[in-house]
């Protein structure tokens, strides 16, 4: 079963390379206006784009769910012949992406038997059900706003690049928990983690990309600016940096009060500056600065958004140099 | 924080200011204190100020690391220390950055609160003049007359839970003003008073808390008092006597392993009597699982081996000792000392000579390495121990008043050449080692001992309490949306009424077209005549 788990976690980040390409085929040939016309609401877009000038009624249903989200891109600037097969080749990758999510779904579940236990004791398995959290959120955001299928690209390069790591440098065997996890609280705070962790990447990859797309609109034209030009239009990417963060925000701060009880009845205190602790403190400080910040008519846009972007910097750091550099109580990594 | 600030800004008009230059320098530093800019300065600066406490070991989490880190940076560490970089959470510098946050919190949330109560109490404000220009737009018209319409337009709201006033204007005609989203606000004070009250419950339990540790072989017993405490620290308003007056009694510890050394459990009973002449009871201690009494908890924190030695000198006096040696390795290599300092004293009080008392150091494998080179356990368990120890002779230095680790030999006295290594020799548990000078050590076996925390902290409750509140809190905030929707109602021409509503989303809000048209709808009426196109919901919208 662990060998299964092991192969399964393969097939899974050789998908989500497959539909990476799919997503890229899209990004690079797809025609600009496609790409980057579409909003997070095109139907609304449309109506009122149309209303003056169209003589049809404006109500006529032009819903965002009726179909293809390319096609209000191009009812507005027509095209010819590549659009569609560039568009096919994004639908191909949100495909794979399904496949690779149900693979990696099979990781977890084949891992969880071979352990009899919830496949989160160690870092190798928090990695592996973040990066889940993340694509299945990826999923659910892209079923309800299909314009944002551009940002597959980057996701799924992420989601490769976390998946393949984990893969090659965190493996560790499947073995019974170490007597401290052996708690209830294990699923509560683990799960509250992952979630969080997995959601707050979700929200960091609008945020990067409106922060390429307003340096694009600014003028800048070095790397990685240039990619602003085919990517949706700022605004609704920074309306949805908001919105994924506003999500995920209270289920950070779930994790870290679960994380709290668990430590009165393991360690004997609620708090005790462990490094975990401490990073998860620093970042639970920088997402309510961002919070606060976007709250804040007098700061700009793109500043919040930098301060949304350091947040998650400061949530790679507590996952992959606290576990490895700091010595502290929440060494359960496992990795040699 | 910045709207209400602005605000006073602007009316406050410095220039006009006669107050002397103290008062008036106090207020411009309130303002900025309280102002939402310094505050998210300020959040940067404490995300910031935290990270050091995870790059140098801290005193309160671990006093070894920081004597190591002494022995290892011996420059640089009484600088650090000279900084409190080994005690970043009580240092003076962290502490004046949340307490400036927290003044800044308190300056901004009164008027805040203020406000709120009374926008809680006052009606929805007046509608502005020209409804169409607002993002959300429509156009109605009833039959009725207008009063009877702003009656079914005002229900078509409060249906919706919508805060409604309806108002009659000079010109004849009737307007409905409507509001809903107030819980934002309330969840967002909420959420900014619970974490007053985590401070405020982190702060009581280190001013009424205590907490110690100490480390109890199995068999012994210890009761809740600080001399019996390897280490302790009490709260600010706390003295030795408030300790409650429980003992526990350490019966036996096991734990057990995986194949791979990894642990997979650890159990220990012990049996407690909550105060003198108190009925002895039982409980079994695990690591999720403490001992929770009335104004302690009992926490299992760590586990070891303490070999117990039979020493013989050379006259015929027998020592037994039991010492605890602290592990090495997640293996359980465990190191130790055992000091003899009243071995090899001439019966009937002869001259003495050149001190000859005897000390071991020694290096504990439960399960002996096969590799003699490589003296590290390959198994925490005991399946195939072994103790080695050396030897020493001559002066233990415990005369000189200076404290000494009951884990270590003085190394000084071994410098001086005043404790002489006397042979290494390996032992299973049974076995006995004559030495040179005719005494004898035998390794008896080996007892388990475990180490505990006792803690005591008054302030848990109102943290998680307040910790529930900040949850509730921040999940309202950052869901709720403030709006507001107006509709004014005039006769038309050709007898009814013609309305025209409007409506205005005050936070993010983008499902408020929808919930707009909803609104519309309810309320009823058709498309006016004179409007050549039925002009529908949401055509006018602008921005979100």
């Amino acid at each position: 079963m662990a060998q299964l788990s092991d192969t399964l976690l393969i097939a899974a980040v050789v998908t989500y390379v497959a539909a990476m390409l799919g997503y890229l085929v899209e990004f690079a040939f797809g025609t600009r206006g496609a790409v980057a016309r579409v909003v997070a609401r095109p139907a609304r877009q449309l109506a009122a784009v149309g209303a003056p000038t169209a003589g049809t009624s404006p109500t006529a249903p032009v819903s965002p769910a009726a179909g293809s989200p390319v096609q209000p891109g191009r009812a507005v600037a027509p095209r010819e012949g590549s659009p569609g097969r560039a568009g096919i080749a994004g639908l191909i990758g949100v495909g794979l992406t399904v496949v690779a999510l149900g693979l990696h779904s099979g990781v977890l579940v084949t891992r969880g038997l071979a352990a009899h236990r919830v496949p989160w004791g160690n870092m190798y398995e928090f990695v592996v059900t973040l990066t889940a959290v993340f694509a299945a959120g990826w999923l659910v955001l892209l079923a309800t706003r299909p314009a944002l299928r551009p940002l597959g690209l980057f996701v799924t390069f992420a989601q490769a690049l976390l998946l393949g790591f984990a893969g090659l440098v965190l493996t560790t065997p499947a073995a019974p928990l170490q007597p401290a996890l052996q708690s209830y609280w294990l699923k509560i705070h683990v799960t509250a983690a992952a979630t969080a962790s997995g959601l707050l990447l979700l929200a960091f990859v609008p945020a990067a990309l409106f922060l390429i797309r307003a340096g694009y609109d600014a003028g800048k034209r070095r790397f990685p600016y240039p990619l602003g030009r085919r990517l949706p239009a700022g605004e609704a990417l920074e309306r949805l940096t908001f919105r994924l963060h506003a999500f995920a925000f209270p289920i950070w701060t779930l994790a870290i009060i679960c994380g709290a009880i668990w430590a009165e009845s393991a360690w004997g205190r609620y708090w005790g500056w462990d490094p975990k602790e401490t990073w998860s403190f620093v970042s639970w400080v920088a997402y309510a600065a961002y919070l606060h910040a976007r709250a804040t008519p007098s700061v700009k846009r793109t500043t919040a958004t930098w301060f949304a972007a350091a947040a998650w910097g400061t949530m790679l750091i507590n996952l992959y140099v606290i576990n490895f550099v700091a010595v502290g109580l929440h060494s359960y990594a496992g990795v040699q | 924080m910045t709207t209400t600030q602005r605000v006073e800004r602007a009316s406050g008009a410095p220039d006009t200011d006669k107050s002397a230059f103290g008062v008036r320098s106090a207020r411009a530093f309130w303002r900025w204190l309280t102002s939402m800019r310094t505050a998210l300065v300020l959040l940067l600066v404490l995300a910031v100020a935290a990270v050091p406490g995870s790059v140098w070991p801290q005193r309160n989490v671990s006093a070894e690391r920081v004597t190591r880190y002494y022995t290892d940076h011996p420059s640089l560490a009484p600088l650090l220390d000279r900084f409190w970089f080994f005690d970043v959470y009580a240092s003076p510098w962290f502490s004046a950055v949340y307490l400036l946050l927290f003044v800044s919190l308190v300056g901004c949330l009164v008027p805040r609160l203020r406000q709120h109560a009374q926008n809680l109490v006052k009606p929805p404000p007046q509608a502005p003049v020209r409804l169409d220009r607002l993002p959300h737009s429509a156009r109605r018209w009833m039959p009725d007359d207008a009063a009877t319409a702003a009656q079914t337009v005002r229900s078509a709201l409060r249906g919706r839970r919508w805060r409604t006033t309806v108002r009659a204007q000079q010109d004849g005609a009737v307007t409905v003003a409507a509001e809903k989203g107030y819980l934002k606000e309330s969840g967002n004070l909420l959420f900014h008073f619970a974490l007053l009250a985590v401070l405020f419950g982190v702060a009581w339990g280190s001013w009424y808390g205590w907490h110690a540790n100490r480390l109890v072989v199995a068999g012994d017993e210890f009761c809740d008092t600080t001399q019996q405490y390897d280490e302790y620290g009490l709260g600010a308003r706390t003295v030795a006597e408030d300790l409650p007056p429980f003992c526990v009694t350490v019966q036996d510890f096991t734990a057990t392993y995986l194949d791979t050394g990894e642990p997979s459990q650890y159990t220990a009973h012990i049996s407690y009597v909550e105060h003198p002449g108190a009925a002895a009871r039982g409980w079994t201690l695990r690591v999720n699982d403490p001992l929770r009494l009335s104004d302690a908890n009992v926490y299992l924190l760590g586990h070891g081996y303490a070999p117990v030695l039979r020493y013989t000198d050379r006259y015929g006096k027998v020592f037994t000792t039991v010492v605890p040696f602290l592990p090495t390795d997640g293996m359980l290599t465990s190191e130790g000392v055992a000091k003899f300092p009243y071995a090899n004293v001439a019966p009937g009080g002869g001259q003495a000579q050149a001190p000859a008392q005897v000390g071991f150091s020694g290096v504990y494998q439960p399960t002996v390495n096969p590799d003699p080179a490589q003296p590290k356990s390959i198994f925490p368990d005991e399946r195939d121990p072994a103790l080695t120890l050396r030897a020493w002779e001559g002066d233990l230095g415990l005369g000189n008043g200076a404290p000494q680790s009951v884990y270590e030999l003085d190394s000084r006295q071994i410098a001086l050449g005043l404790l002489n290594d006397v042979g290494t020799h390996t032992l299973r548990p049974g076995q006995s080692w004559a030495l040179p000078d005719g005494s004898t050590v035998e390794f008896l076996g080996t007892k388990p001992w475990i180490t505990v925390a006792v803690r005591y902290d008054p302030g848990e409750k109102l943290v998680l309490a307040g910790a529930a509140c900040l949850l509730i809190g921040l999940m309202i905030s950052l869901s709720g949306k403030r709006r507001r929707i107006w509709a004014r109602i005039s006769p038309a021409d050709g007898g009814g009424s013609l309305i025209t509503i409007g409506g205005l989303a005050r936070t993010d809000h983008p499902g408020f077209g929808d919930e707009f048209a909803g609104v519309v709808r309810l309320a009823g009426g058709d498309p006016p005549a004179q409007d050549q196109e039925p002009a529908p919901v949401g055509t006018s919208e602008r921005g979100r």
